[in-house]
């Protein structure tokens, strides 16, 4: 017999050694989320995809899925937190949405539409952060990263590279790059790696490339996050 | 440079788990880690540079820009303030010649704040180039001045200026009598090492960093692990402000502590064991390498251990000034060169700990009480305590009393005696636990020190009537703010937003519904955050509001409307670019003027 587990009273099977986000992505249901990934290891840090197991939060992107476990994912309670920790997430950045080349596919944006955040309840921190142009064909817009290390990841585990690290500790971390200038002109970055595809929001972007989709036509234009779903993630970059 | 770098990585066996260490040496020579020893390093550890940096943007002692020759820190404890920190912080400053935070032009002195430093009984206590400062005050601040303007290296400062008190004051079960060297070894083979575990079983000891984890039960669990490669880590990160029993502990019974660290070594398995020892208390580190190589010699540490076949040795690594160390996979990542960022769980360490294999991390207490149970037997600690907490609580007492230091209770001791003990009068309330631990007030002194009612590491932290508690809360409130590794977005964000809105009610600026999304913040950040710091980085907001809410609700202004931020100082920039300071150039807070 499978082992299962139950989320928001609904059965679902899972193989040993899934996570709780893996069980429930196969089985078609979404648990918000920024800093997870399939294709990569586990992080466990923006905290959206906290549910309740067995009375306990957990991080279901880093939590073993575990015969019996029941577990809670759409509540209203849930949700007013998650909406309080992507709120967090906007004001600790500088996110203009409307002047922003990623809107429209941004996940941070759709995740934030999903929840029903109509405003940023918090007090903007208004952090001075650098941007880099120098690359060729890649901006950085460190305005915009919420410190996922998808991009870290993505370049350690798929490109071979090490090009991004994030340094600094509490509100004043940052992204860095690996070169001796610390600029990203000279690293080995190239346009076609993972890294520079990987970001859910606007903080790596590839030059010239912003608007070939036209506004209204973008991937959460029409389809809220919860249903274009981890299957669009994969055929993005899979 | 190139040759002192290649040196010293060639010292440290090119180990990028090394890291730590060999930053401190260069940090401690060149009074800032360079570009180029960074470069260098990276091809000496076959590391990304970005890992290195964000190692050294990782720690509070580390510094990618020069500091002075001389660096001195001054601590930012509670306690510290309560023995007028901030005057004779002005005063030094003044001395120096130098603000806080900056580089004097000449490059000799440099002046900034640090985390707590441990010496709250004997403050206001501060750091220079690492080592621990005492009893500071305008006597000894001109003494300090003028070495330093005379550049005498510190092995020429007065050996006083340095001097560190034990007091211990009540001494228990266990700082009563030290066992022998070698006593806890001796009897533990000789009973056998299962039949000992079971003596620790017996006793009841439970985990003394705070969260009480049962020992043996850690201990059996990771000696049954499949992979045999297992480490054994005394976490001496005695980070909490207000604690600072682990630093005597060091001190005067560090072959104790030591005896049982390899008492855990024996029974789980262990051929390697670390000290992880918080930066701020360096002085310790020659003499208890002297200790260890006495141990060495006695036949207690190294290859056959007491002719018992058992191969263990331990070796210390320094912190560089980060609280959040004292979490248990933290200080793993530090031990392995790495920002001390807390590891998802599971797994626990105990199954997957230092380079991925079983390890134990006990507290320094935890071992030292370890050792003596192996001598004197499990009903010896079990015979005093409570049901659910075994044995003593050493405690690091400070604040408002006639004699802080080092007191030991056993477990069910109530907070009354405690403070008849130590000598406090017309006391408002305690910290207990430190700023992740709860405060209570002057109506709950009958509560007990245990696991079943207040859990403590051991910091208890005295406030008089005299005090306002909002200059504590918002003392430990950017304390956490401070010390937030940033790893996860409720802590990072959330305990920058909590100081800034609590600051903002404290100053005067809040209106209706402040408090409300005060609370509901701190929540958040409770309920979401992925570690024990930010999991309690709410409790001195929320334990406070608890017993007092009149004291914010009275912060709040009662007009219907107030803006978020101090208009009139928003005008300052327009009032210096048009160089006016009439008082029409001047505007109040809307609502006061215009009713």
């Amino acid at each position: 017999m499978s082992k299962t587990i139950t989320i928001d009273s609904k059965m679902i099977p899972f193989q040993e050694g899934q996570t709780i986000m893996e069980a429930a992505t196969a089985a078609g249901v979404y648990i918000p989320h920024l800093c997870h990934h399939p294709e990569f290891t586990p992080h466990g840090s923006c905290k959206l995809c906290t549910v309740n197991v067995n009375g306990r939060g957990c991080t279901a992107c880093t939590y073993p899925a575990i015969d019996g476990q029941e577990i809670l994912n759409e509540t209203k309670e849930l949700n007013d937190d998650r909406r309080k920790i992507t709120q967090m997430l906007f004001v600790e950045g500088n996110h203009l949405c409307p002047g922003c080349e990623k809107s429209g596919n941004c996940q941070l944006q759709a995740v934030g539409y999903y929840l029903n955040m109509l405003d940023n309840h918090f007090a903007h921190f208004f952090a001075r952060r650098d941007l880099d142009a120098s690359h060729p064909d890649v901006l950085i817009d460190r305005n915009r990263c919420i410190f996922c290390t998808l991009c870290v990841r993505a370049s350690r585990e798929k490109d071979g590279k090490d090009v991004f690290a994030i340094s600094g500790r509490g509100i004043n971390k940052q992204l860095v790059f690996n070169s001796e200038s610390g600029q990203l002109k000279d690293t080995g970055l190239g346009v076609n790696d993972q890294a520079a595809h990987i970001c859910p929001t606007g903080a790596i972007l590839i030059k010239r490339t912003g608007f070939t989709v036209p506004i209204g036509e973008r991937r959460f234009d029409h389809n809220d996050i919860a249903e274009t779903g981890l299957e669009q993630e994969h055929s993005d970059h899979g | 440079m190139k040759q002192f770098i290649q040196d010293l990585s060639e010292k440290n066996h090119h180990q990028a788990t090394r890291l730590l260490q060999i930053l401190r040496a260069i940090q401690s020579r060149y009074h800032y880690v360079p570009a180029d020893a960074i470069e260098q390093l990276a091809g000496l550890l076959n590391k990304p540079r970005t890992q290195i940096i964000s190692v050294v943007e990782f720690y509070s002692f580390f510094h990618l820009q020069p500091k002075g020759q001389f660096e001195i820190l001054i601590s930012d404890s509670i306690t510290d303030h309560m023995l007028g920190k901030i005057n004779l912080t002005s005063y030094l400053a003044r001395q120096l010649k130098v603000a806080v935070g900056e580089v004097r032009e000449d490059g000799i002195v440099s002046l900034d704040n640090t985390s707590c430093t441990g010496m709250c009984d004997q403050g206001p206590a501060g750091l220079v180039n690492g080592y621990a400062l005492t009893r500071l005050d305008r006597a000894r601040i001109d003494v300090i001045t003028d070495l330093i303007n005379q550049q005498k290296p510190l092995a020429a400062w007065p050996v006083e200026l340095f001097h560190i008190e034990d007091n211990i004051h009540k001494p228990g079960l266990l700082l009563k009598q030290q066992i022998n060297q070698g006593a806890a070894l001796n009897v533990a083979f000789k009973r056998g090492l299962k039949e000992t575990l079971a003596e620790i079983d017996k006793s009841g000891l439970r985990g003394r960093g705070g969260a009480g984890f049962k020992t043996a039960m850690k201990w059996q669990f990771c000696s049954e692990e499949a992979q045999s490669e297992r480490y054994v880590v005394c976490n001496a990160d005695e980070g909490e402000p207000g604690t600072f029993k682990d630093r005597v502990l060091l001190n005067s019974f560090a072959h104790q502590v030591f005896e049982g660290m390899t008492l855990c070594a024996a029974i789980i398995g262990a051929q390697k064991g670390f000290l992880y020892l918080r930066g701020e208390y360096l002085y310790l580190y020659d003499q208890l390498q002297c200790i260890l190589d006495e141990r060495r010699k006695a036949g207690l540490l190294g290859i056959d251990i007491l002719g018992q076949g058992l191969n263990f040795d331990i070796e210390i690594c320094m912190g560089a000034g980060a609280y959040i160390c004292g979490e248990e996979s933290a200080l793993i990542e530090s031990l392995e060169g790495k920002p001390g960022i807390p590891r998802n769980r599971p797994p626990y360490p105990v199954t997957q700990g230092y380079l991925g294999k079983p390890t134990v991390v006990n507290n320094v207490e935890t071992f030292l009480a370890a050792a003596a149970i192996a001598v004197n037997g499990g009903d010896w600690f079990a015979s005093v305590g409570t049901a659910k907490s075994k044995g003593t609580k050493i405690l690091s007492i400070s604040g408002d009393c006639a004699r802080p230091g080092i007191y030991e209770y056993p477990f069910g001791t109530t907070i009354e005696t405690v403070l008849m003990d130590c000598g406090a009068a017309n006391v408002m309330g305690v910290q207990v636990g430190g700023p992740s631990g709860t405060f209570i007030s002057n109506q709950e002194f009958d509560r007990k020190l245990a696991f079943e009612d207040l859990a403590t590491g051991g910091s208890f932290i005295i406030f008089d009537e005299s005090r306002n508690i909002l200059d504590m809360v918002n003392n430990f409130t950017h304390f956490f703010a401070h010390e937030s590794c940033g790893f996860c977005t409720p802590c990072r964000v959330g305990t920058s937003l909590l100081k800034k809105q609590f600051d903002k009610i404290v100053e005067g600026h809040g209106s209706a519904g402040d408090v409300a999304a005060l609370e509901e913040l701190c929540q958040v950040i409770k309920g979401y955050s992925h570690c024990g710091l930010g999991q309690t980085a709410a409790n001195p907001v929320l334990t406070t509001l608890e017993r007092y809410p009149e004291l914010y609700q009275d912060k709040l202004k009662k007009i219907s409307y107030e803006p978020g931020f101090d208009l009139d100082g928003a005008l300052e920039i327009a009032r210096r670019m048009a160089n006016r300071t009439d008082a029409g150039a001047h505007l109040t807070q809307v609502g006061e003027d215009h009713e």
